[in-house]
């Protein structure tokens, strides 16, 4: 599982990383980063995150074309 | 179903007869008891007019877009002292600060990000998700002790202790003066109360003096914990330093009244409108139960659907702002309807469906900005756990009364009382 | 069968150049608003889509693997992936795109998503010496942390745009000494502007870094086909023993230059529904582009054609490009976004709205540059064009409300965090030319305070 975040839309309220915080990380005071492959055990948080982001930025998906045969 | 009968209500105030149903009165018509069991028509016409000016001077905003732009208005302050006549019950008990809720940048940012140092990130990033643990066993035996009941009270039995508990525990409150700090969360929020009609002297008063003692009562526990810290929110707020210092005594004792206050009121109602919610769309309490994966978003849709804080009284521009052709002059009363924001239905396709699928929810049911509800992790994962539990091990309930008796309160709204009965097995 | 079927804008060949975050983006709305045909994603680079953003920042940090960062999928693509292969030319009239091996990939209508390249370092043969980066790819960037972890005795960052300052800011968070040198006289002004720059200054030096603005790297120096250091125009040197290109980018278009389309080094022209022009400056109406290789008119910047290297435009003008490929004239959409990106570097959050380098002046409408909490508003003869925040993100929507509606610049009183001594100063925005680093926003007309013109041949 892969996660990607819209940081333009993020205002740093940082409800994932209350909600994964071994995923999403916050920098300082507003910058956040994040492990963008899911560690394992951890799908179910990000989830959660992703659902609670109020200013909904979280992606959260498969490798994109990965369902593909790739030439 | 038993009909709802509002003639037994607490709440004595039948509404000015004489009111005429022009957008002026919507204020007083919204906190008027008779409409608090569904006060979502109103919101409607207030959307109508997107800003509706009142009787009494009041600015009421209930679009979603108009809203938004407000609450990112670095003019709009959340500070009563701006306005030109400021408003008793709104303002701290003399001597004592306003807490950060009611401060305005630079000094809300200060007490927020020392208040947030023993609560979530940067500092303690891990501190809510590791209550996962707490609150499911909490709610667990909450709900194991009612699984033999044939009737109880979803609020006095379940929704009031379990975020009570959790709260009281994580800033370090002993569980004995539980129902003492109860007493005095009761009077403070009834304080807030807008009863058209009666006079408010007494019940503010009242409030004025549970906030000063609540106040009292949390710096005394304070210095107990500086002396003896015993790994709660307060003994790390009475000890630890940041790069911004400290919270004076008096700035600790208004920000732990204003959590265990908030951590109180609001987290009771968002268990309760849930449950309320879901027994009234059993589809949805059946997907839920199938899958429970489902609730993260579910409790989104139910922060939208059923906001426990439905609007903001305490706003007021700093300099006159023009919003959808209106200008709201500097210094008056600015009220935004969160839950009429969440009912627009140029933001929200179909917007009085309970939709627990709902996608790009960006609701305002913990506010937005600046002034985002602090505690917003806690409560969701509260609701979530909560939600959970019950409906997996309390299959078959139905609701008593519905709608069910309402708390006064028009802003933190919610079921006085949920009687529920079960199927016996 | 609806019209759309029957004048095949649903269904037919869609060939895409680019299997980036632009690529990706555009193939999965195509599948949204129901294109049935035949898809084609091609890509030169041998992996799935990936994001590049935390690759100068979670990555260098240590914090993620390069190999980790790959894009999530919106939804299931049914699409055919030409991966590790480059589009070598585009032959209109065939209407067919040529890949390095020789294959071509007929198409009823082509999206161009190519993007940019890291400007390499302009000597080759000291471009080659071990311990010289760039950071563009995730091999790029898993090479340059691989060479942090084996913890360099001094870092050299050579440009102070954004990327350069996010890699010298993750290297001061390692521990690691650090040079940064920068043509211009600041960091980010290329940007940001010189009064914002400044304040950037400050910043990098209060987190221990050497930078150096007003001069260039002359030559860099190297032992054994190993890098030991850099000669600076001063007549300075310096040993290090890494070396990071942060020259900006170049656009990708060198395979469209026999194609007849309006391509070349500042990218690849259209009109504000994405659709290509031709060199004579004729709208095609089977050639789209999108993301960073691409020019288009905006109409906040007084319709000039700009060129953002922006992840926000990539993805809002991939969508834009894929809804006019499969849909009727009337029902064609302009792509006006509102250009925004963000960066994150010495544990600061900075994001921006509008185009900061479209200005005249600046003014810091709240917050305090000595608390490193701000929101400086930059302005164009008096209405305001760009706001710019440092930890106060939560505001930025505002001032975009402010800048969509071409409010008056400064902008009023009332907020309740401004500094009250705080006037309205001049942006300094400096002639690209100056910079070491290049602009990730190219106004590729003119320049607002100085009517510059450039012209180039060819195309």
């Amino acid at each position: 599982m892969q996660i990607v975040v819209d940081l333009n839309r993020c205002q740093g309220y940082a409800q994932c990383v209350f909600l994964a915080p071994q995923v999403f990380e916050l920098h300082g005071e507003e910058a956040l980063l994040y492990v963008p492959a899911v560690p394992d055990g951890q799908d179910e948080h990000v989830l959660r995150a992703s659902a609670a982001c109020p200013v909904q930025a979280i992606t959260v998906g498969e490798q994109a074309g990965g369902d593909a045969g790739v030439e | 179903m038993p009909s709802p009968s509002l003639s037994s209500s607490p709440s004595p105030s039948p509404s000015p007869s004489s009111s005429p149903s022009s957008s002026e009165t919507l204020f007083r018509r919204i906190t008027d008891y008779a409409h608090r069991a569904d006060p979502y028509p109103l919101y409607a016409e207030l959307r109508e007019h997107k800003v509706a000016r009142q009787e009494d001077g009041k600015y009421l905003v209930g679009t979603y877009d108009e809203i938004a732009a407000l609450l990112h208005d670095p003019r709009v302050s959340s500070d009563v002292r701006n306005r030109t006549e400021p408003d008793p019950a709104l303002l701290p008990p003399e001597g004592l600060p306003p807490a950060f809720i009611g401060r305005d940048d630079p000094e809300h940012d200060r007490l927020r990000r020392l208040a947030m140092r023993p609560f979530g990130p940067p500092h303690s990033p891990g501190r809510v998700d590791a209550l996962r643990g707490d609150i499911t066993r909490i709610a667990e035996q909450l709900a194991d002790g009612l699984r033999d009941k044939e009737r109880f009270d979803l609020v006095d039995d379940f929704a009031f202790p379990l975020p009570v508990t959790v709260i009281c525990d994580l800033l370090g409150v002993p569980s004995g003066d539980i129902p003492q700090v109860h007493t005095w969360a009761d009077t403070v929020v009834t304080g807030l109360d807008f009863t058209p009609g009666e006079d408010p002297g007494p019940r503010r008063r009242a409030a004025q003096e549970a906030r000063a003692a609540m106040g009292l009562y949390l710096g005394e526990l304070a210095e107990k914990r500086r002396r003896q810290p015993t790994g709660d929110m307060l003994s790390a707020l009475a000890n630890d330093g940041g790069p911004d210092g400290q919270l004076t005594q008096e700035e600790l004792m208004v920000s732990t009244v204003l959590l265990l206050i908030a951590g109180h009121e609001t987290t009771v109602n968002l268990i309760t409108n849930g449950m309320l919610t879901l027994l009234r769309n059993p589809e949805a309490l059946e997907r839920l139960r199938a899958e429970p994966e489902l609730m993260p978003r579910a409790v989104e849709e139910l922060l939208r659907y059923e906001p426990p804080v439905q609007f903001l009284p305490q706003r007021t521009p700093l300099a006159d702002i023009e919003v959808a052709g209106v200008t709201i002059p500097e210094g008056v009363p600015l009220v935004l309807v969160l839950a009429s924001g969440n009912r627009d239905p140029l933001r929200f396709p179909d917007p009085d469906r309970f939709d627990p699928d709902r996608k790009d929810n960006q609701h305002f049911g913990f506010g937005s900005g600046i002034h985002n509800c602090f505690g917003a992790p806690l409560a969701r994962l509260e609701t979530q756990i909560a939600l959970t539990t019950l409906i997996s091990r309390l299959d078959g309930s139905r609701l008593l009364e519905d709608p069910p008796e309402y708390r006064n309160s028009p802003v933190l709204r919610g079921p006085r009382h949920l009687p529920l009965a079960q199927a016996q097995r | 069968m609806s019209s759309e079927t029957r004048d095949g804008r649903r269904d037919g060949r869609i060939v895409i150049v680019g299997a980036s975050l632009a690529g990706l983006r555009a193939a999965e709305t195509l599948r949204d608003e129901g294109f049935e045909g035949e898809l084609t994603l091609v890509g030169d680079e041998p992996r799935l889509p990936y994001d590049r953003p935390p690759l100068s920042k979670q990555v260098l940090l240590g914090k993620a693997g390069a190999e980790d960062c790959g894009l999530p999928g919106r939804r299931a693509l049914d699409a055919r992936w030409r991966l590790g292969v480059s589009a070598t030319g585009l032959d209109p009239a065939g209407k067919s795109v040529v890949l390095a091996d020789g294959e071509r990939l007929p198409f009823d209508r082509l999206l161009i998503a190519t993007g940019t390249r890291a400007r390499p370092w302009p000597v080759p043969g000291e471009a080659a010496l071990e311990g010289v980066f760039t950071v563009r790819t995730s091999d790029d960037a898993d090479r340059l942390a691989t060479a942090l972890d084996a913890g360099p005795r001094r870092v050299l960052v050579i440009g102070a745009g954004f990327t350069g300052s996010e890699v010298a800011s993750a290297c001061r968070e390692r521990g690691l000494e650090v040079t940064v040198a920068e043509r211009g006289r600041a960091p980010l002004i290329g940007a940001l502007g010189g009064t914002v720059g400044d304040w950037a200054t400050k910043l990098q030096r209060a987190h221990g870094v050497d930078l150096r603005c007003g001069v260039t790297v002359t030559a860099l120096k190297g032992s054994g086909g190993r890098l030991t250091g850099a000669e600076f125009s001063d007549g300075s040197r310096l040993e290090a023993d890494v070396a990071v290109v942060c020259l900006g980018a170049v656009r990708n278009t060198e395979w469209l230059a026999d194609s007849g389309l309006a391509a070349g080094p500042r990218g690849v022209a259209c009109d504000a529904g994405c659709r290509v022009f031709t060199m004579y400056g004729i709208v095609t109406d089977d050639v789209f582009v999108a993301g960073d290789v691409a020019r288009f008119p905006h109409p906040l910047f007084e319709y000039q054609l700009i060129a953002l290297e922006h992840w926000g435009n990539a993805v809002a003008q991939a969508e834009v490009a894929a809804h006019n490929m499969v849909s009727p004239g009337p029902l064609r959409r302009p792509h006006l976004a509102v250009p925004s990106f963000w960066s994150s570097q010495f544990g600061l959050s900075v994001k921006s709205v509008g185009v900061p380098t479209f200005s005249d002046q600046v003014v810091i409408a709240q917050g305090s540059p000595e608390d490193r909490r701000l929101v400086a508003v930059y302005g164009y003869r008096g209405r305001i064009t760009a706001a710019v925040t440092v930890n106060r993100a939560k505001w930025l929507e505002h001032y975009q409300r402010l800048i969509e509606t071409a409010a008056p610049f400064p902008p009023g009183p009332g907020a309740a965090d401004r500094l009250a001594d705080l006037e309205p100063v001049p942006s300094d925005v400096p002639d690209p030319r100056v910079l070491t680093h290049g602009p990730t926003v190219a106004l590729t007309g003119h320049l607002p305070d100085r009517r510059l013109t450039l012209i180039r041949p060819g195309g």
